[in-house]
């Protein structure tokens, strides 16, 4: 069984984001960038499936900012049999769509017969990258799934709907899925191995001609206002127990 | 994950057990391992000794000669049933330490190579194996959980780098940071981590810092251009990370300019001095109890405060053992006026662990299951039966490891205040 999982190098949260002097998007001089967070739950279903059932696991992703390299490495520690990136003449960002179309070009290429991705990402929060790769290579799509099994011609889905409510599919394959989570919590790969995958590795270049330009122009980018702050009340508790007790009466709560 | 000590005893595959056994008439059922005669050393394979002896730096554990020296005096053997000798002795009888919970108990301590006449030596073969262990993917979760945050913020509390100067905006005096300054210092102070987040730690940055200003040190931090010095991790087996810290770090020192660093901890010691060079860093770096001891005369006037108090020291494993650092500590504590110091009987050369080294600051629950106190709680009731009121400690992984056991022990009246803390209290009043 040939495996693809499609990912996407995101801002990175756990700095502050800034934004550009103009206020219409991100710096991207300024930010890092990550892996996104559900398209590591993706790889790591995609190893599961691939330890279950046999097969191989190929990792690509657009090199937006030309350090997608690591993302890779990492994803070879943790048992990806390949890697490829999508290189080009672009900067960031590149929108949803564009980089859907250079996927499923470099995807369609592989003939695989399941493609996971993350159900969604930060950068956008669409959720439109595995509909769009689906409708791209005219595949069935199923998203928000946090389980795959794959045997034979077909694919046992679990997807997660809201309330705790899950339901199986069987979905004949070729496939996209849209992995909300693994079945099990990604696995750690040792820096000792991502390591040894940076000095051995090859990572596949796939060129493309798309400049990366186009989609949708933002207009304003700002920074949420705090709309209100929590109040602390000092003192002791008798007397915190009084102001809280006089504030609710002042509401009419009690 | 290494399955439990209880199920390691023997080897289970190699033992066939018949439901009844009946040998020339006679009835010899019994438990599978009732012993019928004696075996000898080469009934038995000396495959999972050659693994490991067959690693560089697992050789030495061949070695051994069974004197027992090292079981004398491990501190896990007082709390529980390990040591060097015990290790070799299952190995040579089949048990295989790659997979076996012996493999992360080990504190790296080094008290046992202090005594082994073999140079029987742990602080090489417990990296040596856990390295490949940790490649496998056998690592026990709360360790795991530590390289995980480390590897992604530079800390194993698990904080956000950025985050790293975050305590500067407590302190009330200047603590320059080397991006902001933008001009060489004397002293690069390297803060560490626990010093960094921990809010005890951050006691102790606090007091470094109102000291150093006090002194007229002209010094400044990297900040959030530091990480974690990543000795510890190395010492449990994930090499990579502890040389892309290694790295890091050495890029971002190697940015500024200043004559000499000084380190609060005793681990981060450790790395800068023996470890760092190996990567090109080969730089001057003093402990922080070196450092002031060289400034006791400008100290000691300011040390106005007496501090009636009998004070034990403990003697950190990489500042005493490992870098044969005693004196300094103790002259810092003599300095305080008021200040009784009394020795423990593990003092000094035959220092105990608090148990963090190695990678055991993030292996708590792991080490409990398998001994029956914690290090650091056997070290705060020594501490007590010596009459201490203060436990004074000089590395960072220490304060709360202490100060946890003495509220488990119930001995809260112990007070574990690192040296700086008690310097600023003397200075401060
Ligand atoms: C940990 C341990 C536990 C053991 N427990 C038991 C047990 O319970 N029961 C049992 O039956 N056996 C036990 N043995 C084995 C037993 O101790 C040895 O088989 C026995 O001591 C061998 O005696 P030996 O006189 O041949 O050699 P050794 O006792 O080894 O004596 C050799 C002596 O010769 C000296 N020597 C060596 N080379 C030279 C040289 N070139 N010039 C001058 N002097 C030299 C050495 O220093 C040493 O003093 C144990 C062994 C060990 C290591
Ligand atoms: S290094 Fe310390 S903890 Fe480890 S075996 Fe030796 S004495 Fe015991
Ligand atoms: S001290 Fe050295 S030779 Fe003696 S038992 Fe311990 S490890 Fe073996």
């Amino acid at each position: 069984m040939k495996i693809v999982v499609a990912i996407k190098h995101v801002p990175s949260l756990a700095d502050e984001v800034e934004l550009n002097d103009e206020g219409t998007n991100l710096d991207f001089d300024a930010i890092d960038f990550a892996l996104s967070e559900w398209d590591e739950q993706a790889i790591e279903q995609a190893v599961l499936v691939k330890e279950a059932s046999g097969g191989s696991v190929t990792v690509v992703g657009v090199d937006i900012i030309e350090e997608l390299e690591k993302v890779l490495h990492t994803a070879l520690a943790k048992g990806a049999d390949e890697v490829a990136k999508i290189v080009g003449d672009f900067e960031p960002p590149i929108e949803s769509r564009t980089q859907a179309k250079m996927l499923a070009e470099a995807i369609g290429a592989m003939s695989p017969d399941l493609v996971l991705t993350g159900v969604q990402a930060v950068d956008d929060l669409d959720g439109q990258m595995g509909p769009m790769l689906a409708a791209m290579l005219d595949m069935p799509y199923v998203g928000v799934v946090v389980n795959v099994k794959a045997a034979g011609g077909t694919a046992t889905i679990t997807k997660e709907y809201p309330g705790g409510v899950t339901a199986d599919f069987e979905v004949q394959l070729p496939l996209v899925v849209g992995v909300q989570a693994a079945s099990q919590p990604p696995r750690y790969a040792p820096v000792s191995k991502i390591r040894q995958m940076a000095k051995t590795a090859v990572i596949a270049e796939i060129e493309t001609d798309d400049d990366g330009a186009g989609g949708p122009t933002i207009r304003k980018m700002a920074q949420p206002v705090a709309a209100g702050h929590a109040e602390m009340i000092d003192g002791d508790s008798g007397e915190v127990a009084e102001k809280i007790l006089a504030i609710l009466r002042d509401k009419g709560l009690v | 994950m290494p399955r439990p000590l209880a199920e390691q005893k023997v080897i289970q595959e190699e033992v066939k057990e018949l439901e009844s056994f009946v040998v020339e008439g006679m009835d010899l059922s019994g438990h599978w391992n009732r012993m019928f005669g004696q075996r000898v050393i080469w009934d038995y394979s000396h495959d999972n000794m050659e693994k490991v002896t067959d690693l560089p730096g697992g050789e030495s554990l061949g070695w051994c000669y069974g004197c027992a020296k090292c079981t004398a005096v491990c501190p896990i053997d007082i709390v529980g049933d390990y040591s060097p000798r015990k290790i070799h002795r299952k190995t040579q009888l089949g048990i295989d330490l790659f997979k076996s919970d012996d493999l992360w108990l080990c504190t790296t301590c080094m008290n046992c190579l202090r005594v082994c006449p073999k140079e029987v030596n742990m602080i090489k073969i417990m990296p040596a194996v856990r390295e490949q262990a940790v490649l496998e993917g056998d690592v026990p979760a709360e360790l795991q959980k530590a390289f995980e945050d480390t590897a992604k913020n530079g800390n194993p509390l698990g904080q956000p780098q950025r985050k790293r100067a975050a305590w500067v905006s407590q302190s009330d005096v200047p603590v320059p940071i080397m991006r902001q300054h933008k001009q060489p210092v004397d002293v690069l102070w390297y803060v560490g981590s626990y010093p960094s987040y921990h809010p005890r730690g951050i006691d102790a940055a606090l007091a470094a810092a109102r000291i150093f200003h006090a002194l007229g040190i002209d010094f400044g931090i990297l900040g959030p251009e530091e990480k974690d010095d990543g000795d510890s991790f190395r010492l449990a087996g994930e090499t990579g990370l502890f040389e892309m810290l290694a790295e890091d770090n050495i890029k971002a020192l190697e940015k500024y300019e200043w004559n000499r660093l000084v380190v609060t901890g005793p681990h981060e010691y450790n790395a800068f001095k023996n470890e760092y060079p190996k990567f090109g860093f080969d730089r001057p770096v003093q402990h922080y109890t070196q450092f002031l001891v060289e400034h006791l005369d400008q100290l000691k006037p300011l040390l106005k405060h007496e501090v009636n108090r009998t004070v034990t020291f403990h003697d950190p494993c990489y500042l005493g053992r490992h870098n044969g650092e005693y004196d300094a500590p103790r002259e810092l504590l003599r300095a305080i006026p008021g200040v009784k110091l009394v020795e423990m009987g593990r003092c000094k050369e035959n220092g105990y662990c608090c148990g963090g080294g190695g990678g055991g600051m993030w292996l708590d629950s792991f080490t409990q299951n398998h001994t029956r106190m914690r290090l650091s709680e056997r070290r705060v009731r020594e501490a007590v039966e010596y009459n201490a009121e203060v436990l004074a400690v000089a590395c960072p992984f220490e304060v709360s490891r202490f100060e946890d056991g003495a509220k488990s022990t119930g001995n809260d009246h112990l007070q574990v205040l690192d040296i700086l803390e008690m310097l600023d209290q003397s200075m401060r009043g």
